[in-house]
């Protein structure tokens, strides 16, 4: 039921008096209505633009945001009205549409963004009114398409595991993808255009012997010549199997254009190779060499103009058609007409139809070579008709042709922009990735004095928060953490929960925590270390520890693999295998530990591994120096800078 | 003889304009408040209504079978929409205005038990002559029928609307004369405890 004629259902009830008195069975009860609320005004802010209508209007359509219930769920209560952080310009649409049940597209505005806030208030594209369906419809196809060349260019990628076939394929299709296919691409293009060129030198008249007539070069240099053809038909030959290899799929290569102009262009030697010189085929064994002509449509794989042209005229195939048809009938009509006037007159060359058929194909396309002319007054009348009719109809659908050219040459080139800038864009969006991953790792850092100022207690490093990151980024790196610290496998769990000896940390000097600060997920490439045992239960036991004051949400799994508490960062015991990308050259000393107050220098390592998203790696292989001072020198550990991953 | 057809023609040309820009206004709220049984606040839900479907103001036919027929997708109301636009267009000018729109509503909605039976006696009175023939309630039967439409559960039989008349005048004519006047209408459905009991229905559609 359409919006408006909601409000005539008071008027079609009534109406229904009609029936009553002729009704033989009791009518049902009618529906009660529960609140009979007055029609109110609501308020609809919409990005601070309000909107005000009757509840009424919007209850027209039940199945989109504002008919329904879910609107409630932006009702502000201070200001008594519903809140919509959307753009105002197109919410006048679709308010519009329950105004008056017709959903309008505005010209101006970007497909992508109406389509997003219809989407958004729960209606349904389709029942945009007829006027302006068509313009979002053609809207929508232009945008498609962008976004399919879009996503074949992505194909351009190269894909880690391609096969050899693959590889050649991509290499044929796109020349530019390797040096390689660049130089097959340049090399089977100037083969062309050598065959082609001997095609055509072949015919002219080279100098000759003065008692014999001019000969075409062909026959004066055959061998010459048939060596160049060989040569070329070679490469073609080779050029044709390659592909026919490489194709993903053989059967629909055979029978694309491109392939059969190759074949087209090569039969005529095998052929011609076949035959003998025999006296009856040799006829035909000239004909053939006119196919050799055809080599040069191998030009259009190499000229991105060329094949626009032929998509062009396959796609005006129908206005094509019509040239043709109306011409051929203007050509009979004029032909007949010419002939019977000029039959009259002697020694006139309009012997037949047929043969005016050529007298007015010459005029109506203005070319007028003037071997056959009208002689009789009456044959000039027709054939100035004739040639003036030529004009208009010859006109008429080139301008659609152009036109169609036109539009596929610029959406070509509109391809080629956007490929250009595509490489700029996927550089800034990368550019962008790092700034965020580094990002994570400071606030990683940060987040760890935090930890450390809770213990700590001290103030003057609260100084230090203050370039703290923004909520939202704290609790995306907070996520990122909770990650880490999940991915922890079941065995370094184990080896986390066996050891139970407490430890005792000391606080760290700033100076050591400050260069030597490293986040607790530390990498460990399963390195042999000594004596891991009681080392297993340093860290161990350090780790749970710290454990049972923590309160931070990680997962229970990961106990051990805790946010490491900057008081005793130690290597963990387990050894954490790092999602890095750029890892740290692993020093010997490399225990990024501190201040343990332990009798054990070593390093603690653990052989597990723990696999984390952390972007600091810091390698810690089994430390052999001992390391006992809890002073240490920062200089080695300070070699275990974090580094950035893009993560 | 061509002044006069350039005269006609622009003539011609003029009355489109007319037509296409007649635009008519209801009387003011106080009056029809004071002539109908709507208060104010309904008068306006139903103005705002008539005026959303029909900007210009008045109703014509068509566009009066094209509201109609959206209650009623499955059949074809045009019959019935037909006769209900005869009813309501009092005084006969081809195009139902707000003031038409909103007496009819008034006596159906809030009128008494009598006034709805005239009303409704009007609407089968096709001629406007005081009785109801066996014709006219044919006609008015079958497009009550028709609004159902084909696909019913139980398919209708074609003479079920000239049984539906039968049954019809049995009750209603008393005697037995072939027409039904208003005063036997009125006596027999006030006798029916069904039609009585529908009757109440109106009460509370707005």
């Amino acid at each position: 039921m359409a919006a408006g004629v909601a409000a005539w259902l008071p008027f079609a009830r009534a109406a229904a008096i009609g029936w009553m008195p002729v009704a033989n069975l009791p009518m049902p009860v009618a529906p009660a209505e529960k609140n009979k609320r007055q029609d109110e005004l609501i308020v609809l802010n919409v990005s601070g633009r309000r909107f005000q209508t009757w509840r009424n209007t919007l209850d027209r359509y039940p199945d989109t945001l504002l008919g329904s219930s879910e609107k409630e769920f932006f009702y502000n209560e201070e200001t008594k009205e519903y809140f919509f952080d959307r753009d105002p310009d197109v919410f006048r649409s679709v308010l519009n549409f329950y105004r008056t049940g017709k959903l309008h597209y505005p010209r101006y505005e970007c497909i992508s963004s109406y389509d997003e806030e219809l989407a958004f208030f729960g209606i349904v594209p389709e029942i945009i009114g007829d006027c302006c369906y068509e313009e979002y419809k053609d809207r929508k196809r232009e945008n498609a398409e962008r976004l399919m060349d879009d996503q074949e260019d992505n194909k351009d990628a190269k894909l880690p595991n391609m096969t050899f076939r693959e590889t050649m394929w991509r290499a044929f299709e796109n020349p530019h993808t390797s040096t390689m296919a660049l130089v097959f691409y340049y090399v089977t293009g100037f083969f062309i255009a050598v065959s082609v060129i001997t095609n055509v030198v072949e015919t002219v008249p080279c100098g000759s012997a003065p008692n014999q007539k001019e000969v075409p070069c062909g026959e004066r240099y055959t061998v010459a010549f048939f060596c160049m053809d060989t040569a070329c038909v070679m490469i073609f030959t080779v050029e044709y199997l390659m592909r026919l290899f490489a194709a993903p799929s053989r059967y629909r290569f055979m029978r694309s254009v491109m392939s059969i102009i190759d074949v087209v262009a090569i039969l005529p030697y095998y052929i011609g190779l076949v035959m003998t010189d025999n006296e009856d085929v040799s006829g035909a064994f000239v004909t053939l060499r006119v196919f050799r002509v055809f080599r040069i449509f191998k030009f259009s794989r190499h000229s991105q103009g060329l094949r626009i042209l032929g998509y062009t005229l396959k796609s005006c195939a129908s206005e094509l058609g019509f040239l043709l048809f109306s011409l051929t009938m203007a050509i009979i009509i004029f032909a007949t007409v010419m002939f019977y006037a000029e039959k009259g007159s002697s020694s006139s060359k309009f012997t037949s139809i047929p043969a005016s058929f050529w007298y007015t194909i010459v005029t109506m396309t203005t070319l007028g070579y003037g071997d056959m002319v009208p002689k009789t007054i009456a044959g000039k009348i027709f054939g100035s008709i004739c040639s003036l009719s030529g004009v208009l109809v010859i006109a008429l659908p080139v301008p659609v042709i152009v036109s169609n050219f036109s539009r596929i040459y610029h959406q070509n080139q509109r391809a080629d922009k956007r490929r250009a800038q595509k490489k700029a864009r996927l550089a800034r969006i990368r550019i962008s990735k790092t700034g965020s991953s580094s990002a994570f790792l400071h606030s990683k850092r940060n987040g760890l004095f935090n930890e450390a100022l809770e213990l700590t207690g001290s103030t003057e490093d609260e100084k230090r928060l203050s370039k703290s990151t923004s909520l939202l980024e704290s609790q995306h790196h907070h996520l990122l953490h909770c990650l880490e610290k999940t991915t922890v496998s079941a065995h370094t769990l184990e080896l986390a929960l066996c050891h139970n000896n407490i430890l005792n940390h000391e606080f760290v000097d700033e100076q050591y925590y400050q260069q030597s600060y490293l986040e607790g997920g530390l990498q460990n490439y399963p390195s042999r270390s000594p004596s891991l045992s009681s080392q297993d239960g340093v860290t161990g036991t350090c780790c749970t520890r710290r454990t049972k004051k923590h309160h931070t949400p990680l997962p229970n799994a990961s106990a051990p693999a805790h946010m490491q508490p900057l008081t005793h960062t130690h290597t963990h015991p387990q050894g954490l295998q790092e999602l890095s990308t750029i890892h740290i050259q692993p020093l010997s000393t490399s225990r990024s530990s501190l201040n343990m107050r332990v009798d054990e220098p070593a390093p603690l390592n653990c052989q597990s591994s723990q696999i984390t998203t952390a972007i600091i790696s810091i390698p810690t292989p089994p430390v052999t120096t001992p390391e006992g001072d809890a002073h240490l020198p920062a200089g080695p550990t300070h070699q275990n800078v974090v580094k950035v991953s893009a993560l | 003889m061509l002044t006069k057809t350039y005269l006609s023609l622009t003539d011609s040309v003029e009355d489109d304009f007319e037509l296409s820009t007649v635009c008519h206004r209801p009387e003011s709220m106080d009056k029809l408040q004071e002539q109908t049984k709507f208060t104010k606040k309904e008068l306006q839900v139903l103005y705002r209504g008539f005026k959303n479907e029909c900007p210009s103001g008045v109703v014509n036919e068509e566009n009066f079978k094209n509201i109609y027929s959206q209650f009623f997708p499955q059949g074809d109301s045009s019959m019935y929409a037909h006769f209900l636009f005869e009813a309501f267009d009092t005084n006969k000018n081809g195009s139902v205005s707000f003031e038409d729109f909103v007496f009819g509503l008034s006596i159906i909605l809030r009128g008494t038990i009598n006034d709805r039976l005239n009303w409704a006696f009007n609407l089968y009175d096709l001629n406007k002559d005081g009785c109801i023939t066996k014709e006219e309630m044919l006609d008015i039967m079958k497009s009550i029928y028709d609004m159902m439409g084909k696909y019913t559960y139980p398919t209708m039989q074609d003479d079920a609307p000239r049984e539906h008349v039968e049954s019809f005048f049995q009750k209603m004519d008393r005697n037995k004369d072939g027409v039904v006047t208003i005063d036997e209408f009125i006596e027999s459905c006030k006798k029916d405890e069904n039609i009585m009991q529908s009757m109440q229905l109106f009460d509370n559609v707005i």
